[in-house]
Parts: structure tokens; sequence; C-alpha cells
């Protein structure tokens, strides 16, 4: 195979194989890639989402009595590691980031697509390393947050194969970073200017400037820390003069931004998906942008409101206060345009379409507990309880998760040429919702009255309220069914899509479903307004 | 138009209504025992209606958007070409902002009305005279006034216990027994991993660190038996750590002392 340094030619084509062959391939072509994290992805969501239902059976009675409660903290620090960095932070920003980014700049591959494969080829190969931890001597234990002394004092093996996955997984994630950076900034087509490009590609390079900033810190700190477990030195570890605060902030110096790194990409696909469906323009394009850019300067000083009980002094508390609350602007101008595009418009009530509605009702939701967590003295009493679980489920799952469904509904007929059959999509929304909101929302009210997060057992008053949250559990386990059944199904059996069966202006629309190997026959379009919706330009076809 | 404006003033009053009765009528906390839990409940209270008045809103923004923007099977072409409209964009931010600072003033004087902003006094002294320096949780005095009575209590935490050094009485309790209506003040040390003293019918919590006490200062308001949860992830037994805290009448609470005080021992 020869270097070549120019994207357009990496592809060569005799080398690569063919059909679905390509999918298991050190494939070049980005949209090969994309899908690959995606798919790569939902398999550890089936992986995550069966350690959450083993989590939510053991806390439906009060009593340890499902598994070990060894066990139990291993599941549970597996579940919050699978479902952030092999599910959520892979699929909004590799799969999407990687099929769709190339199209919005008009390249026809990313900047660098070898490292791009070489990021995506990290991901399997930690991912099962993690799994399989299990079966050396007990997976890690001591949560996704492996504080120390805790991450020190339990078993050996499985901590330093967790801090070596998340190392694998981290680097996977700041190649990814560097190539979106790069693929936006350098490869656009000529003539197409940065406020044209569609508002994922913005999403995007906030994003990505998070991954390569804080990534790196998150690295550096578990390496500390295998120190402190292999080696007996006392980074963290206070028996040897350790702090084990400092640790916390580290930590969080990347676990904070990490949560932009799950929802701004989702705040970028909804911003694609509103307007085709509700035949509108986005609106407030520039306001969209700078504040995707507020929530990055801001979510990289927020970080201590993880640790307001901790140990900290009063002013630091404050600040982080007043910084953490501040993020709800930006947010909120987001959430008040995505109303706004929908205000007024011809809204096909779809399955892409709901699920955006219901991200934006769920991220709502949990942006306002999320202010009132921000106060250090309501976060005083909840934190590390149930209700800061409700409230990050709200985020990543209730928002996150909510969009990549969506994402999935809306660019389907793109990737596959077929349509998926929309009733078993809305009957797909219909479920998750329900089961969504009846698990987690009774988990506030646990929370305030006094049942601690990561617990197999609590006091038998909360029985029942657990229960309807196993409950809720049990419906969202349902819910993949009829998507898994639509997948299946569509891919075999849908009727054609046709190229573009949305109407929509965005220029991945603007080639044939599936595209070509290099995205478009000849030149790539220059798509000036991507939401040129109820101008002459759709009038016309 | 006219019409449109009383509909959309009469939604709005709706909202409001709607939230504040919910706000002022569900309660969603449990018991209030200590001097900070009515304080906590006023900003919970304020909190939960501007959040009830958010969510409702925009919910209905949401749902009426798509009901009366549905696309009618006998529509063709596209909805209004809006691009923005920037005084609204203006509107919704610095409306926001100003609620999100005004949240911010308040709860910073909620803090400090439950003691959070006041700087120990020994943290000082303890500097000069010994290099132990010590970090505060939420305190409500200042050292000197604990120093008074005997409600000086030291707190070790151990998988998957917690132990109440008495200092004064020379004795080590399992349970926590403290007088009503007097600030006790506690600091705490863990001896291996990091814990948590929470107890929610007062509102607090505060980490036990290992290698860094920590100070956490309260004053129960009702007599009971209120449970001392653990609430940092310290090993398989995590959910098992419990203790109780036992807020007695005054004259109780001197009986229990004094039988249980050790005299001390002269070398």
């Amino acid at each position: 195979m020869t270097i070549s340094i120019d994207p357009q030619k990496t592809n060569n084509e005799s080398l690569q194989p063919k059909g679905w062959l390509r999918y298991f391939s050190f494939s070049l072509d980005h949209k090969v890639i994309g899908i690959q994290y995606l798919v790569c992805g939902f398999l550890f969501y089936l992986i995550g989402g069966t350690l959450a239902s083993a989590i939510r059976i053991e806390l439906a009675s009060p009593m340890s009595d499902f598994m070990p409660r060894d066990v139990y903290n291993q599941v549970l620090t597996l579940h919050g590691t699978i479902m952030i960095f092999l599910w959520i932070v892979p699929v909004v920003n590799g799969a999407f980031g990687n099929y769709l980014i190339p199209f919005y700049v008009g390249a026809r591959d990313m900047a660098f697509p070898r490292l791009n494969a070489v990021a995506f080829w990290l991901i399997p190969p930690s991912g099962l390393m993690l799994v399989a931890s299990y079966f050396v001597e007990g997976a890690a234990q001591a949560g996704w947050t492996a504080y120390p002394p805790l991450s020190i004092t339990t078993p050996q093996s499985g901590q330093i194969i967790w801090i070596l996955s998340v190392l694998l997984l981290g680097g996977s994630s700041i190649f990814g970073g560097i190539n979106f950076i790069a693929t936006i900034i350098k490869l656009r087509r000529p003539g197409l200017k940065l406020m044209q490009l569609p508002m994922y590609c913005w999403a995007m390079l906030g994003t990505s400037l998070l991954v390569v900033l804080s990534t790196p810190v998150l690295a550096g700190t578990l390496i500390l820390l295998s120190f402190d477990i292999i080696a007996n030195t006392g980074f963290f570890n206070p028996v040897l003069g350790g702090n084990v605060v400092v640790y916390q902030h580290l930590f969080w110096f990347y676990s904070h931004p990490a949560v932009y790194i799950m929802v701004l990409p989702a705040f970028g696909l909804v911003s694609e998906i509103l307007p085709v469906h509700a035949r509108k323009p986005l609106f407030g394009y520039t306001t969209m942008v700078f504040s995707i850019m507020g929530i990055v300067v801001l979510g990289l000083v927020v970080w201590a409101h993880h640790m307001f009980t901790s140990g900290t002094p009063p002013w630091m508390r404050l600040f982080f206060t007043i910084a953490t609350a501040f993020i709800a602007v930006p947010t909120g101008i987001k959430f008040f345009n995505w109303v706004a595009t929908l205000w007024g418009g011809k809204i096909s009530i779809n399955s892409a379409m709901l699920f955006s509605c219901g991200f934006i009702i769920n991220f709502v939701f949990g942006g306002i507990t999320g202010v009132a967590l921000a106060q250090v003295p309501f976060d005083i009493h909840v934190h590390d309880t149930y209700f800061v679980v409700a409230h990050f489920h709200y985020i990543v799952y209730g928002g996150t998760v909510f969009i990549i469904f969506s994402s999935i509904y809306h660019w389907f007929p793109k990737v596959t040429g077929k349509m998926f059959n929309e009733k078993l999509g809305i009957l797909h929304f219909i479920i998750t919702f329900i089961g969504f909101n009846l698990c987690f929302a009774p988990q506030h009210w646990l929370g305030l009255n006094g049942m601690p997060r990561r617990v197999a057992e609590y006091d038998p008053q909360f029985q029942f309220v657990n229960q309807i949250s196993s409950l809720g559990a049990l419906l969202m386990a349902i819910s993949t069914i009829p998507f898994l059944i639509n997948v299946f199904l569509s891919v075999r059996n849908g009727k054609d899509a046709g190229d573009n069966p949305w109407n929509a202006l965005t220029p991945e629309w603007l080639t044939s479903s599936p595209p070509p190997v290099e995205n478009w026959e000849g030149e790539s379009p220059l798509v000036e307004e991507p939401y040129g919706y109820g101008k002459e330009i759709s009038e016309q076809k | 138009m006219l019409n449109k404006n009383i509909y959309l003033i009469l939604i709005i009053s709706l909202v409001f209504a709607i939230s504040f009765w919910i706000g002022f009528n569900v309660n969603l906390l449990p018991a209030e025992a200590s001097i900070n839990a009515p304080i906590y409940d006023e900003l919970f209270k304020i909190l939960f209606i501007i959040g009830l008045i958010i969510f409702i809103g925009m919910t209905i923004a949401v749902i009426y958007s798509l009901f009366k923007f549905r696309k009618r099977n006998d529509q063709i072409g596209d909805g209004i070409a809006l691009e923005g409209n920037l005084s609204l964009e203006i509107v919704w931010t610095i409306i926001p902002s100003i609620i999100v600072l005004l949240i911010g003033l308040y709860s910073y004087n909620i803090y400090d009305r439950m003691g959070g902003m006041k700087e120990l006094n020994h943290s000082h002294e303890m500097m000069s005279s010994n290099t132990e320096k010590i970090w505060a949780g939420i305190s409500q005095t200042s050292d000197n006034e604990i120093a008074i009575n005997n409600l000086s209590i030291e707190v070790s935490a151990m998988q998957f216990a917690f132990l109440f050094n008495y200092p004064k009485g020379n004795f080590i309790s399992g349970e926590l027994h403290v007088p009503v209506d007097q600030k006790v003040s506690m600091k705490m040390e863990s001896k291996d991993v990091i814990h948590a003293f929470w107890v929610p019918e007062f509102r607090i919590k505060q980490d036990i660190i290992p290698g860094q006490p920590t100070i956490l200062n309260f004053t129960p308001t009702k007599v009971g038996k209120y449970p001392i949860i653990c609430a940092e992830l310290c090993g398989p037994y995590h959910g098992g750590m419990r203790a109780s805290i036992i807020v007695e009448e005054e004259s109780d609470y001197n009986e229990w002392f004094n039988k249980n005080k050790k005299p001390e021992v002269n070398l």
C-alpha cells in the first residue's frame, strides 16, 4: 500500500474488500469507519444495558440478594465505563462525525484517513479487554470515577486493566478529535465559509477542542494512579503522604468536559434534524455558534462542582457555583432556538422528530436539576445520591441517547438507501419515552429522601419506588426489540428510499443513497444555505 | 391579534399558578430536624417553582408546536423562512442570565446562613502551632463557642462503620448521641478510604477523607432517631455502612453521657 497524504487518493479501491466484509477491514473510507463506530458502539450499548438491568434487578429488593456485593460494584463500574467510553462518546463523535463531517465540509474523506482507522480499531480490543477483566480477578470495582484510595486497595488486576482500557479509549478519542479539527478547518471545499457550515460541524469543532484539551489530563492522572497501584508510589495514596483530593480535581478536569463531549455533538445533530422535518431554517444560527463556544469555554472551568462535599475552600465553592449555573444561559439559548425552529413550521411527526422532541423535554428537565445541583447548599444534601443518578441519566440518556436514535432514523435512508418502518419507529419512541421517565423520574425522590448511589442494599421504605424504577428499566430493555426488528427488516426488505427522501438541503443528501466511495460522482456541491427552507431554492424542486 | 395575546397571557398565568401550587403543596423532602433543614427547604422550594415554570412552559411549547404546526396531508412546501429574531434572542439571553445570577446570589445567601462561608478560627491557629490543616465543611459557629460545652466529637470512619469519640467523656460510641438545640462540632477523619457523613433529615453531608481531617458543625432541632448514611462508594458493604444519630433532651443526653463516661487515667 502506498502512503499518500492526499486524502482524495487514500482509498485504493482494489485493495479494499467489497460488500459487508468492508466493515471488518482496516477500511480508510470515512463512511465505513462511521458505521463501524456505530455498530460497535451499539453492541457495547447492549452489554452496558444488560449490566444496567442487573443493577435494577438487584435494586428491586432492599436486600443484597441477586449478586455478591463485590460483583455488584464491578457491574456498576463497568456499566458506567462502557456506556460513557464505548457507547456514547464513540457514537456521537466517532460514528456521526466520521459519516457526516466530510460531507458537510465538501471533502472526499477525513484529513487523516489512516489515523481515523487506527482510532476506531483501538476501541474493540480495549472494550473486550475491559469486559474480559471480569474473568481474571474480577473487574474494577471503584466506580467509573476510580477514586483513590478505594481504587488502590481493591484487587489490582481489574483496576489496572480498567486504566489501560480507558487510556486506549482516550487515545482513540484524541486521534478522532485532532482529525475532526483538521478536517473542519483545512478540508473545506473552496468557497465554503465557516459561518455557512451545518451546525454539527461547529458542535464537533467545539467538542474536539474539549477532547484535545482535557483528555490528556485524564491520561496523565490515570498513569499516576497506576504507578500508585503497581509501583507503590504515593501520588494519591494517603498512607504514603499522597493527596486523594488532588486526584478528584484532575479527574473532573476531564470528566466534566466529558459531559459536553457527550452532549455537544447531540446538540449539533438535533440542529440538523429539526429544520429538515419542520421545513424551516434553523433559528438563530449565529447565536447557536456562539453558545456552543460559550459552553466549551465555561465547560472547562466548572469541574469542582463535583467536589462540593470533598472539602474545598468556601471561595472555590462559590466560584464553581456561579460558573456552573451560567452554563444554563448558552444551553438555554439553544433550547429556545430549537423550539423557535419548530414554531410556524410544517412538521412531519415521524420517529426522528419524536425522538428529537423527547430529547428537548428530557434535557430541559435534566438541565433544571443541573442548575439546582450547581448551588452548593442544594448539592450538599443530594450529592452522591440517586438524585444525581437521575439528573445525569436525564442528560446522557434522555438527552444524548434519544438523539442517537433520532439520528439513526434520520440518516438510515442515507446510509442504506432503504426506508425503515415508521410505525415500528414510533412504537420504539413511545416505549422508550415512557420507560425512561418511569425509570429515572422517581429516582429524584429517592435521592432527596435518603438513598445514596452505588448501593446494593437500601432502607426498605424505598422498595416501592425502586420497583417502579425497575419496571421502567424493563420497558427500556423491551424498547430495543422493535428497534432491532425494524433495522434488520428494513436493511433486508425496506422499500427503496431514493436519494433524498426528506427533501433535505444539507450536502450529504445531494448525492446518491448510499453514497459512492468518494462521496460525489463529480465535484462536491457548494451549499451556502444548508437551512434554506421556505426559500426559492426549495420551491424549484 | 388581541385574542391571541389574551390566550398567551392566560396560559402563562396558568403555568405560574400550577407551578406555585405544586411548589407549595407537594413535599418531596424528608423531615426537618436541624437548623439547616428549613433554610435548605426554602431554597429547594424556590428552585422547584422556577424549575416547574420553565419545564411546564417548554413542554407546552413543544407539544403545542407539534400539534399546531404539524404537516396536514394536503399541505406541500415549507414553513416560513424565518432565520432568527435578534430582539427575541437578546431577550432569551438576558432573562435567563438574570435568573441564574439571582439564583446564584440567593444560594450564596442561603449558604452563608447555613454557616458555609465562615472561616474556621482554628485553621489559622493550627497552622502556626503544628502543620495540621483542617478543611471546613459547613460550620455554623466558631471554635471558641464549641469549646464552652462538651459537644466536640471526633468521628472516625472505616470500612464499614462510624465510630464516635467523645473526648470529654473519654469514651467511644457506635451511636451518635447529641442534645437537641445545641451546636455540635465534629472533626472527622477516615482510617482507610473516602467515606461521607450524611444525615438526610439535617440536609448536611461532608466527605470523610483519609489523611485530611474535615470539620462539620450542626444544630439538631428535633428529638428523634435519624440515620447516618455513608454516601461515598467505599467498598462491597458500602450500602450497609449506616449508623444512627439520636437527638434527645438535654437531661436524657447527660444521663447517657454520664453512664458512658470513663474517668481520666492519671499517670
